[in-house]
């Protein structure tokens, strides 16, 4: 079933056109993960889609993204920004304890029932695999766990918002390699229930995780496809020489 | 080689010397402030000092309602120019669009720290005194004195609320927080310190202030206690300047108590700032 659908999607920041034409869909339960180089407007892609885009200046565009056929633009923000959540490239957390943190988005959706935000925290901890390390300290800063736990912290307040769609900005780049598999784990297990889009900079991580892979180059869509298809025998020469690192 | 090395050193060494000459300059000025003003003005601080009116035409007896009047006064000017000036902070930093209206605002706010205060007396009493009708009164003086520390506050305030990072706002807003839940939630607890350094700043500067208190609320002699809001009232900076210039014969040791207790009171307020200032960074984790 298709999630999302983005048509003929152009956007430009002042005068520079980052993304050209880009016409895709992401089905339910997938995880589509996006390779490409820097500057290729992947990261501006996955921030179009809960519309963080926005907040620029000079941001413009043009074509459509529908999500269960409703126009996103035609949504209310906050209310889209509930149904698609976000996890940034280095893990953000607030200057609050772990329990706020993660009750951040109920609270500002209006839960105030001190044992429902427990629930919410406790779940949204259990599925983003913290749960263990941190049930006994929930009330200290956020800023004193390790980088790997700050970033499944950053999944779980996401989660605790009960999304349907989470964005994945590159989280794993400030990450060591037990962490990186861990937030990988939490990945796999979510598109149970989730669908996410994953914006990678490691080419492995994407043949890793992804169900489908999509390569982005110079704000250009060149293929979308199954992973192992674009792993394994990608149809433009342009794919095949980023996945071997020939440029990039 | 050796030679190249040699000189280097030694410009090393008169480098040093001047940068730390130049800042030992800055240094010694505030030392022989507070030891000229200490040395000579402790001697005639006493509790009648602080706590009794002036007499025999303010050569003797305390200094009391100029105390009292400076509080008020600066208190006055904090409630009104605080609020007021994180308010248009808040907008200026967080929504704001880089335009020409707000390009002029920010010019004003700019060239608003610059006018003298002396201008500002002036523009007090045309606007508050005569005007409004309010009269030479502590709300006169307030609120003049309260536009004047607007900018101070304004830009500090500003300068702490851009300071918080930008990724704490994505985030806020990427969980669907509204732009002002962000705002009240995320931004203006983490830019509180700055903000009371705005306004610890602009304190001092109220309280020190005689012209913009010249001709809207300074009493000359007054030994009484304002009322209210709406009475003439002494305060330190002006009643120093009285008995420095207009009343003949006072003794030395009574104006520099009364400089003192001008500074120890300025000192007391940015103390309590200070210490508000860092039970919040205690907190701060970033």
């Amino acid at each position: 079933m298709v999630k999302i659908q983005v048509q003929n999607l152009n956007i430009w920041f002042g005068s520079m056109q980052v993304l050209k034409n880009v016409n895709l869909e992401i089905e339910s339960n997938e995880i589509l993960t996006i390779i490409g180089p820097a500057n290729s407007g992947k990261t501006t892609f996955l921030r179009m889609l809960n519309r963080l885009n926005e907040l620029e200046t000079n941001f413009r565009m043009n074509g459509s993204i529908q999500m269960d056929g409703t126009d996103i633009t035609a949504l209310d923000t906050e209310l889209l920004r509930r149904k698609v959540g976000m996890v940034f490239a280095l893990p953000t957390p607030l200057p609050l304890s772990i329990f706020d943190n993660v009750a951040y988005g109920a609270r500002t959706h209006g839960i105030k029932n001190k044992k429902r935000l427990y629930e919410i925290v406790e779940k949204a901890l259990k599925e983003a695999y913290l749960w263990e390390e941190v049930k006994d300290r929930l009330d200290i800063s956020a800023f004193k766990l390790s980088g790997g736990q700050q970033q499944r912290l950053c999944i779980a307040r996401t989660l605790a918002v009960k999304p349907e769609v989470i964005l994945f900005d590159e989280p794993c780049s400030g990450l060591d390699p037990i962490s990186t598999a861990k937030v990988e784990e939490a990945m796999l297990k979510l598109k149970q229930n989730y669908t996410l889009v994953l914006v990678t900079n490691n080419v492995k991580q994407a043949a890793r995780v992804g169900d489908r892979t999509a390569f982005f180059l110079s704000g250009e869509l060149i293929e979308i496809d199954k992973t192992e298809k674009i792993f394994t025998a990608p149809s433009d020469k342009r794919t095949d020489y980023y996945i071997r690192g020939k440029f990039g | 080689m050796a030679r190249i090395m040699m000189d280097s050193r030694k410009t090393e060494k008169i480098v040093f010397f001047f940068l730390f000459l130049a800042t030992l300059l800055i240094v010694a000025p505030v030392g022989m402030i507070i030891v000229i003003i200490i040395q000579k003005g402790l001697p005639a601080i006493n509790w009648q000092f602080l706590s009794d009116i002036p007499r025999q035409g303010m050569r003797a007896g305390g200094i009391f309602p100029a105390i009292v009047g400076t509080v008020y006064l600066v208190l006055g000017a904090i409630a009104f120019a605080l609020p007021i000036g994180l308010l248009a902070a808040i907008y200026l930093s967080e929504y704001a669009r880089d335009n020409l209206l707000n390009r002029l605002i920010k010019l004003a706010i700019v060239n608003l720290a610059g006018v003298p205060s002396v201008v500002y007396g002036l523009f007090g009493l045309a606007l508050f005194v005569v005007f409004f009708k309010f009269g030479a009164s502590i709300l006169s003086g307030s609120l003049t004195l309260g536009i004047m520390i607007l900018p101070i506050i304004i830009t500090t305030s500003r300068e702490a609320l851009e300071s918080v990072p930008y990724s704490f706002r994505e985030v806020s807003l990427s969980l669907g927080a509204s732009k002002w839940q962000t705002i009240r939630s995320v931004v203006l607890p983490n830019a509180i310190p700055g903000i009371l350094t705005g306004t610890i700043l602009g304190l001092s500067r109220a309280a020190g202030e005689t012209a913009p208190i010249l001709f809207t609320v300074a009493a000359f002699y007054l030994p009484q206690l304002p009322k209210s809001i709406f009475d003439q009232a002494m305060a330190l900076p002006y009643h120093l300047y009285v008995i420095s210039t207009q009343v003949p014969n006072v003794d030395e040791k009574i104006r520099y108590a009364t400089a003192l207790v001008l500074l120890t009171l300025v000192l007391f307020m940015n103390l309590v700032a200070i210490i508000i200032r860092y039970q919040f960074r205690k907190k701060k984790k970033w």
